[in-house]
């Protein structure tokens, strides 16, 4: 049978242009620059440091099925996630069609192998929907950006312009391959229809379906027009589309599969100052952390690449809302900018000016303003990190002394004293002293135990946070365990110190700890500081395991060793929730633990605040970030007081030293005593032990 | 005894404060010695301090020249050595004009210095016993200095308080033998600090209000009160996050080290945060309606009160003084 | 510019730590920390960042003994070019003077266009800047708090009362305590003195400095500590009772004995 309408493949313009030369140029073309744009682009991977990405590849490949093709993290944000779901699965379906016909322009019988029989069939009814579907997302994603705005998409002036253009420009590009692909189906099926041919199939409801009905009373001419010009608007479109990805936020459709195959799979922890170096040959090192641009490994650029810009991790991120100075979406603009900018596609590298400071992409403030809460990591759809360029960036600073003056003190008091706040060594296990019907060991060569309670700087000297080592002994104590502490040989965790950038001084205060740990000889370690809990579980090596206070209650009250009374005749009143702290939640994972422990005490009455679990609201962050508060226009703790209020609650249990001073000290800032309490799990629980 | 001198330091014809407080110091050193003022300057406002001196020193020795109108203390240095007879005993005010000029005489007048006395204990022979501190106020000492040979010594500003003695002496002119007085260093100018730029961390008496305040029209009144006691403001976190002051002001880990003698917590119930910039061992007075407030764990003297009745009764008060 | 800047290393008092120790003649030291002076610290920073606008070196000089040179150390991470150290038994007890003296014969074995100081140390005594100025003749500014290199002399800043400022130009050579707050000491850290660890510090004695160790230590010394004490300091606060006048009377009293009006 004759076809209707002349394909791309043979037609010729004007009578005597073969347009197949455009079915090959445009192919030839496209190709050709996206490779060498392509190649540019990967030149500052080449030359960055290394990074190791290559282990566990089925955990990597169940993340890739997860959170690339499973688009697992897009539903957080309902619209948004929603819409890029039917786009993203519209494109995976598309790009077997769209390639069918690139390669039709040349040769017009070709159909994709495997798609001639009953499975193309049903592709080509899906692929119409399919098309559809993405043409209408993409219009009301063109709408939400360009007209509703979302705050989210906000650009502070200071961080350079904004990409509103952008977006809603590839939203147009992205309808016109979709109207263009239908509307070079449609002609062909209308002048089949028109010609009395058993026509096509078109999926009712479809672009191409409304578009073949329209078209039903147009001349076989224009029918031939509109079949050519749409197939070459396609082509045209589809790779400039293709040479366009790789210059902006939509790189992303490119490089987020890779990105996420080579994400972090490890949670809590910081990565080594340079891979392939061990800690004993960190003094060798001519240089720490990340000060120049090269200085990041590949991997932290292929996050500058991937980011699309879309703001979650922003949306997210405690500085952020508190408006201190730090964003983390422009810490990936900012640096896939420079990257562009000083490895550009035409011409020579661009001298590498220092990151920070006078002249750099980030400043001081900045960097120091986050507190490792991990919240933006763990929104990121395509699984671009922070901490680690955070910490490698601060790496860098600490390196050239560039420190802020109010962190040098307690930098130099855990070097000397092993705390930060300068106390004697000795003091160290003063809170025992004022605690009844409950011995406390402390662990020497004489003296051993089972478990060891590792209190950490602040529950030692803090005067209020001692309470809360005493909590933790009591109910050690009442579950009848073989505990004890290190006393004058414990020193801080370093967890904070490592995610400052003092490497050093962690590596001995890590060796430090491991050595009294060992020749304590205990088999099991038990924490209430989550930041002490995730250094000994996440960043020490060889340790004993470790377990934080609330499984140890979890556990105890399930065997029936740990009974609980029921809520006085006040607490009957109160209506409590569970503030989860990052090191715990986030990065740990124990969630259901605390809330497990919470609800032994029977006839308590528990909330949940409307940000929890992981989306939990960092405090303002522990250790060192106690001593350093950048510009901001309101606390964390405040906000996060809030949060607790609109839940309904006045107490708010946590179970993490840090959390208690920073939300007593927010609850006064807030205004809200005698309205809102906080108060430590161990606390909780060690008030309502029923002996 | 030797002779005993005080140097008499002074502004725009007023003496300053330590004027009245060297002779109250220099009787206790040595009672029955003849004191003699000595101060430098030129111009009638020289005159005017002269005059009120002669009414309570036992002398008063003047130098009047144009390069001692601001008193670089270089320029005094060679003054005072010029007139001033060996094995004199020299009384300076600790401060930073006191500190500037007093090691280098007693090099230059070959006798023994001592900084920063609080007490003196007495002279026995020729060897001077007085009280000093060490490590920011932390600890005292006693500190004994052989003076055959003269001495100059700083004393502690606002320690010595002074009493009614007025002994009254004449005012001898002594500037034809203060000689030449080039030096390698010269006055340009003060540079006044800029009006609400206060740097807290060098107040010796700081006001600090906290939340207890509860509105920013309320700060007013610190201001009165820190200004009837000569004080500076300071205050906790809250105010500065409530941008009812600057940031400049805030004390604690994150922000100001303060080391004053005195620090007035007014409504601050005294967190982890804010006393950690608190150094030196300040005297602490803690005003709080809460009685429980751990401030009171620290201070040294607690009142249980609503600062915003007390704050305005205490300014009158010392107004009234 | 030729600058040297004397150090001196202290115990770290930075919380209330300091006891005495139980005959009363010094503080209880077991416990204590020791670190660079703080107003040292600020000196040497000040130097570095004048040699990095300038030109020159930095050499830091301290008297003490071996564990003295740990602070020499922490402020060559920092960016010094040179440590020096002044020891000697006979050094031991040395007052102000004394010490001034030392510094003075080290000065005079090299050629140094700047000495800095700390303007004061543990001791509260701020004195040795100004006594070694005078002993060599240079001029001497105390409390500095600014610092602006010129042709053969600076244009310094002086610290005063309320917070002002009192502009001078000084002559090089010169000698100049410097006030903290002058600038942003830089971090170090573990690892920048690790990097220093093998540097030659040279060290200098008495005979070498042509000094006669029994006219600059003890038995020179013409200011002598005698006993260390703690004025009475009760627990808690005294709660003032009565009626508001009462207390108000009663605050005025502490307050005029602790020197809190003016």
């Amino acid at each position: 049978m004759e076809p209707v309408l002349i394909s791309p493949a043979s037609f010729k313009l004007f009578g005597f242009i073969p347009t197949v030369i455009f079915s090959v140029l445009l192919p030839l073309l496209g190709v050709g620059l996206f490779t060498y744009i392509m190649a540019k682009r990967v030149a500052p991977l080449v030359k960055a440091n290394p990074d190791f990405r290559f282990d566990r590849p089925k955990e990597r490949i169940l993340n890739v099925l997860k959170i690339w093709l499973g688009q697992w993290r897009h539903p957080r944000y309902m619209m948004a996630g929603v819409l890029h779901i039917i786009i993203f699965f519209g494109f995976l379906i598309l790009s077997v069609r769209s390639t069918e016909l690139v390669i039709k322009g040349i040769s017009e019988g070709f159909v994709m192998p495997g798609l001639g029989g009953t499975l193309g069939d049903i592709y080509y009814f899906f692929k119409d929907y399919a098309a559809t579907a993405v043409f209408f997302a993409v219009i009301i994603a063109a709408v939400r950006r360009g007209i509703f705005r979302p705050d989210r998409y906000h650009y502070p002036e200071s961080y350079g312009h904004d990409h509103t253009n952008e977006a809603v420009f590839v939203c147009l590009v992205i309808a016109t391959l979709m109207v263009s692909e239908s509307l070079y189906e449609a002609a062909l099926v209308a002048a089949e229809v028109q010609a009395g041919h058993d026509a096509t199939f078109l999926a009712p409801g479809t672009l191409a379906w409304f578009f073949k009905n329209m078209l039903l009373d147009n001349s076989t001419k224009s029918l031939q027009a509109y079949h050519i010009a749409s197939y070459y608007v396609h082509d045209l479109t589809f790779f400039f589309f293709l040479c366009f990805l790789p210059m902006g936020k939509h790189f992303h459709v490119i490089t987020s599969l890779f990105n996420v195959f080579f994400m972090r799979l490890d949670r809590g922890n910081v990565r080594p100052v340079r891979y392939g170096v061990s800690d004993e040959e960190l003094d060798d090192l001519e240089t720490f952390g990340v000060k120049k641009f090269s200085d990041f490994t590949w991997k932290d650029i292929l996050d500058f690449y991937t980011c699309a810009d879309c703001g979650r991790c922003s949306d997210q991120c405690p500085a952020n809302t508190v408006k201190r100075p730090l964003s983390p979406r422009f810490i990936s603009i900012k640096g896939r900018d420079y990257a562009f900018s000083h490895f550009p596609l035409m011409g020579n590298f661009v001298a590498q000016e220092p990151l920070i400071g006078e002249g750099g992409i980030y400043s001081e403030d900045e960097i120091w303003s986050c507190t490792t809460c991990g919240a933006c990591e763990q929104e990121c759809p395509i699984g671009i990190e922070y901490i680690n360029k955070i910490v490698d960036l601060r790496r860098g600073m600490v390196d050239e002394g560039n420190v802020p003056q109010s962190l040098q003190k307690p930098l130099s008091s855990l070097e000397k004293r092993g705390n930060p706040y300068g106390k004697m060594e000795k003091k160290r296990a003063e809170w025992t002293k004022e605690l009844e019907n409950c011995e406390v060991k402390v662990l020497d060569k004489k003296t051993s135990a089972e478990t060891l309670y590792f209190v950490d700087s602040i529950s030692s000297f803090d005067e209020r946070m001692q309470n809360v080592a005493r909590a933790t002994a009591t109910i050690m104590c009442a579950v009848g365990e073989d505990f004890g502490i290190l006393g004058k040989e414990e020193k801080d965790s370093g967890n904070e110190v490592k995610r400052f950038g003092e490497e050093m001084l962690y590596q001995s205060l890590k060796a430090h700890n491991s050595e009294a740990i060992k020749n304590s000889g205990v088999k099991k370690i038990v924490t209430a500081d989550p930041h002490a809990y995730n250094a000994l579980k996440n960043e020490y090596s060889e340790m004993p395991p470790v377990e934080h206070i609330s499984q140890v209650i979890v556990k105890n009250v399930s065997s029936g060793r740990l009974k609980l009374k029921g809520v006085s005749e006040e607490e009957a009143n109160k209506v409590y929730t569970y503030h989860d702290p990052c090191y715990l939640g986030r990065h740990n994972s124990l969630y259901d633990e605390p809330r497990a422990a919470i609800d032994a005490i029977p006839g308590i009455r528990r909330v949940e605040m409307l940000k929890s679990r992981d989306r939990s609201f960092c405090c303002s962050g522990g250790g060192l970030m106690l001593f350093y508060e950048p510009e901001e226009e309101e606390r964390m703790g405040v906000v996060r007081v809030k949060h607790a209020q609109k839940a309904g609650a006045n107490v708010i249990v946590t179970a993490c030293p840090f959390c208690l001073v920073n939300m007593e000290d927010a609850i006064k800032v807030a205004g809200l005593e005698g309205k809102m309490e906080a108060i430590d799990l161990g606390e909780l629980i060690a008030a309502h032990i029923d002996s | 005894m030797a002779d005993v001198f005080a140097y008499i330091k002074h502004a725009d014809g007023v003496a300053d404060d330590s004027a009245l407080e060297l002779i109250v110091a220099a009787k206790k050193i040595a009672p029955d010695a003849s004191v003699t003022a000595v101060v430098t300057g030129s111009g009638a406002d020289l005159d005017k301090v002269c005059s009120e001196m002669a009414t309570v020193y036992n002398a008063v020795w003047k130098i009047d020249n144009a390069a001692l109108a601001y008193p670089n203390a270089e320029v005094v240095r060679k003054a005072l050595v010029a007139i001033l007879p060996a094995d004199s005993i020299v009384l300076l005010p600790h401060d930073t004009f006191g500190m500037d000029l007093g090691p280098g005489l007693s090099i230059k007048m070959d006798s023994t210095f001592v900084a920063d006395i609080v007490g003196v204990d007495g002279v026995d022979g020729t060897t001077l016993k007085v009280v000093r501190q060490e490590f920011s106020g932390a600890v005292s000492t006693h500190v004994t200095c052989d003076i055959s040979a003269g001495a100059v010594l700083n004393m502690r500003p606002g320690v010595f308080q002074p009493d009614d003695t007025k002994f009254g002496g004449d005012v001898v002119d002594k500037s034809g033998d203060a000689g030449d007085l080039s030096a390698k260093r010269t006055f340009i100018e003060v540079v006044e600090a800029e009006a609400g730029d206060v740097d807290i961390t060098k107040s010796e008496v700081l006001v600090s209000v906290g939340r207890g305040i509860e509105d920013e029209d309320n700060i007013e009144m610190v201001f009165d009160l820190a200004k009837a006691m000569g004080a500076d403001v300071s205050c906790s976190r809250p105010i500065v996050d409530a941008k009812w002051l600057e940031k400049s002001r805030q004390v604690g880990t994150s922000g100001q080290t303060v080391k004053p003698k005195v620090y007035m917590a007014m409504g601050i119930s005294g967190s982890f945060q804010h006393m950690g910039g608190i150094k030196g061992n300040p005297f602490i007075v803690a005003v709080n309606k809460n009685a429980k407030a751990p401030i009171f764990q620290v201070a040294d003297v607690g009142i249980e009160a609503d600062i915003l009745e007390f704050i305005p009764e205490l300014t009158e008060a010392i107004e009234n003084l | 510019m030729e600058i040297l800047v004397c150090v001196k290393r202290v115990p770290d008092t930075s919380e209330n730590e300091i006891e005495i120790n139980g005959d009363g003649n010094d503080i209880e030291r077991d416990d204590l920390v020791y670190s660079v002076n703080e107003w040292d610290n600020y000196a040497v920073e000040e130097a570095i960042q004048i040699v990095d606008k300038v030109g020159g070196s930095v050499t830091v000089v301290t008297v003490g003994d071996d564990e003295s040179e740990e602070v020499l150390r922490r402020e060559m991470a920092m960016g010094a070019n040179n440590g020096l150290l002044l020891t000697d038994d006979g050094f031991e007890g040395a007052d102000g003077k004394g010490i001034a003296t030392i510094l003075k014969a080290a000065v005079e074995k090299g050629n140094y266009d700047l000495i800095l100081t700390g303007a004061q140390a543990d001791e509260g005594a701020a004195q040795v800047g100004g006594m070694l100025a005078a002993m060599l003749d240079y001029p001497y500014a105390s409390l500095v708090n600014l610092i602006e290199p010129g042709d053969g002399k600076l244009k310094v800043g002086r610290e005063i009362e309320g917070g002002n400022q009192e502009m001078n130009e000084i002559e090089l050579p010169c000698v100049l305590s410097i006030q903290t707050g002058i600038n942003e000491p830089r971090y170090v850290g573990i690892r920048g003195i690790r990097k220093v660890a093998s540097v030659e510090i040279p060290e200098l004695s008495a005979s070498d400095l042509g000094l006669d160790a029994a006219a600059v230590g003890a038995d020179a010394a013409k200011v002598k500590r005698v006993d260390y004490f703690v004025p009475d300091m009760g627990e808690g606060a005294e709660m003032l009772e009565g009626s508001t006048e009462e207390i108000i009377e009663k605050l005025i009293e502490y307050l005029k004995a602790k020197g809190g009006l003016k």
